[in-house]
């Protein structure tokens, strides 16, 4: 049911930009389009692994592109958008992960490296001084 | 016949790698200088063996490869006879069993080095040839068991499967023999920091030894990266540049973390100074490499650069890593209480802005270390997949790597042990000047006005400002040769590939559209007139070649020609971008989709300093060169300052 409805939104959608332009997808309302731009800008593909949905060229990356811009057109939110991705394909569509209890590590790791080894410079700096004027 | 003369070369070379690692070692414990000279002799002896025979072995595949030998199932899966000669060359490690022989073969070629320049002594380069024959032999086994290049296939077919058609291009014929060379660089010094452990050397005359391998990997690392980001620039067909893809990052981290190491190798070597830490940094930098072969070649990231999924070959790497890692750590954590430290400093030192270059820089190599196995693991342990793309190295990476960037120019400028930081700062006010003059300038003229932009400017304006700063200071005093540039080319080059990012992030301008010919598209200030396309046949693929008219100001300036290229042997097709540069600025055009009735999809963009960023690679890398051509002169081991 779903399936049908957004083949025959993107039908509709079609038909009429082939009409509206050359340009292969774009919505017409530019400040529209943009926003679908930095949306696929935050989406990866999920066959090309290194690439956003921008920048890839997989038949898949361009369905959902499209099926972004028929969302867009559909008059939801970024955020709307993004949601029901992730709950379609999961986390791994973000191009940023998420800030939960699973990645903490990941997201607060290179600050508490920086942490570590700034207190062992912090150490290592004052022993030197120490040194240095006591051989003064 | 080659097969067999390649395995047996392999099997013979085996043999020597675990003499020279047996003789190497035990001339490291030899009680008297006689067993002491003969263990060296046998162990140098051994690599000049070990060498000829991976060459050999490494001469026989190439041979398969360029005679077209079927019968040699390698060949028959990644070669074909009308592939031009450079791809059937370079078609040796454009696959897993291939690459890791050239991984083999580089390695043989250090080992030869090693033996050849006996350097840091005799008790040193045995105990280093005998930890380098260990690795030898280990990624010899490797090869024979999980590997072998030279399997034999039966019957023979007609014809070979063809190389990836992405590999086959002159610029990814250099990177990897480029990468390896690096990679496999830091396991010399990985070595010579093993053999300081173990003949408990720890002083500063291992890191003199080691400083040229070190330059050598530290240049062939930076040259690589380089190469493969102007590849992937050119050949992905969008024009990115850099996509923190866990390949690149394999590259990047034994990169920074050599980067490190080079930098407080500097104090090691002048003072004394950070004798742990170096010898720590050198065993990482080697872990680093081992990482990055193991994330490109265990098959556990898919993309282009990992050309099998067997699961064998991962566990024995990450066997081989735990060894090597491991047992390097245990040797340092034993030794590590016995080094004498002592060091005296004033906070206000090189040796102090030494150590924060290797603050930031050890945080950024750990940031991008978790960005790039984190979701591995997460995915190993719990099962949850998610992915780590440019937004989160935007967050965690970018700011660690301007603090860093902040204070590159400080550090050239105070002197060892005790510096002037006020006539330091004094001295590069004109580097801050322009640096004010670029944020200002450009805050002025983009539009809509943005302080990220003027701030970025500002920080490279920073780094060429104070190079220049730091030449005319080294111009007066350039007696001491051609080293004391090193750092000014180095950090200059990181400037200028700064502002290549900034200026193509900030400026690029990209159109997208559906042309019949005859049809005009605008980019930037660039109009393309597209005039259709025509078939074409190259050596081994079919074209469908475009001819564009760039008009610039109602004048003609050039025609470029991107195509779309399909290879029957491969049964794959890819972009072939066209670029034409001014050095400043390139214009990048990529052909897009047949739609039907002549008219294609172009994909045309204007990438503002674009050029720059490699260009600023290759003077980091000339940097490099300045440091090793100071230090492989032959009065430079004299001219070094004594301990």
């Amino acid at each position: 049911m779903m399936r049908a409805a957004i083949l025959a939104l993107l039908f509709a959608f079609f038909a009429q930009a082939s009409l509206a332009q050359t340009h292969p997808d774009a919505l017409t309302d530019p400040a529209l389009e943009t926003r679908a731009v930095e949306l696929q800008k935050e989406l990866r593909c999920l066959v090309c692994q290194g690439q956003s949905l921008d920048e890839s060229s997989a038949p898949l990356a361009a369905d959902l592109r499209r099926f972004i811009r028929v969302r867009i057109a559909a008059g939801q939110s970024n955020d709307q958008i993004k949601q029901e991705l992730v709950a379609r394909y999961g986390d791994v569509i973000l191009m940023q992960p998420p800030l939960d209890p699973g990645t903490y590590l990941l997201w607060f790791g290179p600050f508490l490296v920086l942490f570590l080894c700034g207190s062992v410079f912090a150490v290592v700096v004052a022993r030197a001084r120490k040194n240095s004027r006591r051989q003064d | 016949m080659t097969g067999e003369i390649g395995q047996l070369a392999l099997c013979l070379a085996l043999a020597l790698a675990l003499v020279q690692a047996g003789a190497g070692l035990w001339g490291a414990r030899a009680a008297t200088s006689t067993s002491l000279d003969l263990s060296r002799h046998v162990a140098r002896m051994s690599a000049f063996g070990f060498f000829a025979f991976i060459a050999l072995a490494f001469g026989a595949l190439t041979f398969g490869f360029v005679t077209s030998d079927f019968s040699i199932l390698l060949v028959a899966q990644n070669s074909h006879t009308l592939k031009p000669l450079i791809y059937k060359i370079s078609g040796v490690w454009g696959n897993h069993e291939g690459s890791m022989l050239l991984w083999v073969l580089v390695l043989a070629v250090y080992s030869a080095v090693m033996a050849l320049a006996v350097r840091g002594g005799a008790r040193l380069t045995s105990a280093a040839l005998g930890v380098e024959g260990l690795l030898a032999a280990a990624f010899v086994l490797f090869i024979l068991f999980t590997s072998n290049p030279f399997r034999r296939l039966d019957p023979m077919p007609f014809q070979g499967e063809g190389l990836n058609p992405l590999l086959q291009d002159p610029g990814l014929a250099m990177h990897p023999p480029m990468l390896y060379l690096g990679y496999v660089g830091l396991s010399a010094t990985f070595a010579y920091a093993a053999a300081a452990l173990i003949t408990q050397e720890t002083g500063s005359h291992w890191a003199r030894a080691a400083r040229p391998f070190m330059l050598v990997a530290w240049i062939a690392l930076t040259l690589g990266i380089t190469l493969g980001s102007w590849w992937a620039y050119y050949v992905l067909g969008w024009g990115g540049f850099w996509f923190w893809d866990p390949v690149e990052n394999a590259a990047l981290m034994p990169w920074l973390v050599a980067t490190a190491l080079i930098h407080s190798t500097l104090a090691t070597e002048r003072t004394g100074a950070f004798r742990s830490w170096t010898l720590l940094l050198a065993i990482a930098a080697f872990s680093m490499s081992l990482t990055g072969t193991f994330l490109v070649r265990s098959g556990v990231l898919a993309s282009v650069h990992s050309f099998a999924n067997d699961p064998q070959r991962g566990e024995y790497i990450l066997v081989l890593l735990g060894l090597a890692i491991g047992g390097a750590l245990a040797l340092f954590a034993w030794r590590a209480p016995g080094i004498e430290e002592g060091t005296s400093f004033e906070p206000a030192s090189r040796e102090t802005l030494l150590l924060l270059n290797n603050v930031f820089l050890t945080a950024s190599a750990a940031t991008v270390f978790l960005g790039t196995l984190y979701p591995l693991l997460l995915d190993a342990v719990t099962g949850t997949r998610i992915s780590v793309g440019p937004p989160y190295f935007a967050i965690t990476f970018a700011p660690i790597f301007i603090a860093l960037l902040l204070l590159v120019p400080l550090g050239p400028r105070l002197a060892w042990r005790k510096g002037d930081l006020v006539g330091a700062l004094k001295l590069l006010a004109p580097g801050a000047g322009l640096a004010l003059l670029a944020a200002i300038v450009i805050f002025a003229i983009h539009a809509p006005h943005m302080l990220a932009a003027a701030g970025a400017f500002a920080l490279a304006g920073w780094l060429i400002g104070a190079s220049i700063v730091d030449f005319r200071e080294r111009w007066k005093a350039r007696g001491a040769g051609v080293q004391s540039f090193a750092s000014v080319l180095a950090h200059a080059g990181l400037g200028i590939s700064l502002l290549g990012i900034v200026g193509t992030t900030l400026w690029r301008s990209e159109a997208l559209e559906v042309l019949a010919p005859g049809q005009s598209m605008q980019v930037a200030d660039t109009q393309l007139r597209f005039d259709g396309v025509t078939p074409r046949q190259g050596p081994n693929y079919f074209a469908d070649r475009a001819t564009l008219e760039v008009i610039r100001n109602g004048k003609q300036i050039a025609t470029i020609a991107p195509e779309k290229r399909s290879y029957p042997a491969e049964g794959q097709a890819i972009t072939d971008t066209s670029i034409r540069t001014n050095g400043f600025s390139d214009l990048y055009v990529a052909l897009g989709d047949d739609r039907g009735g002549g008219r294609w999809t172009v994909r045309a963009y204007v990438n503002p300093l674009a050029p720059l960023i490699w260009f600023g690679g290759a003077i980091m890398a000339l940097g490099g060169l300045a440091s090793l051509w100071g230090r492989l002169r032959p009065n430079a081991v004299r001219a070094a300052p004594a301990e």
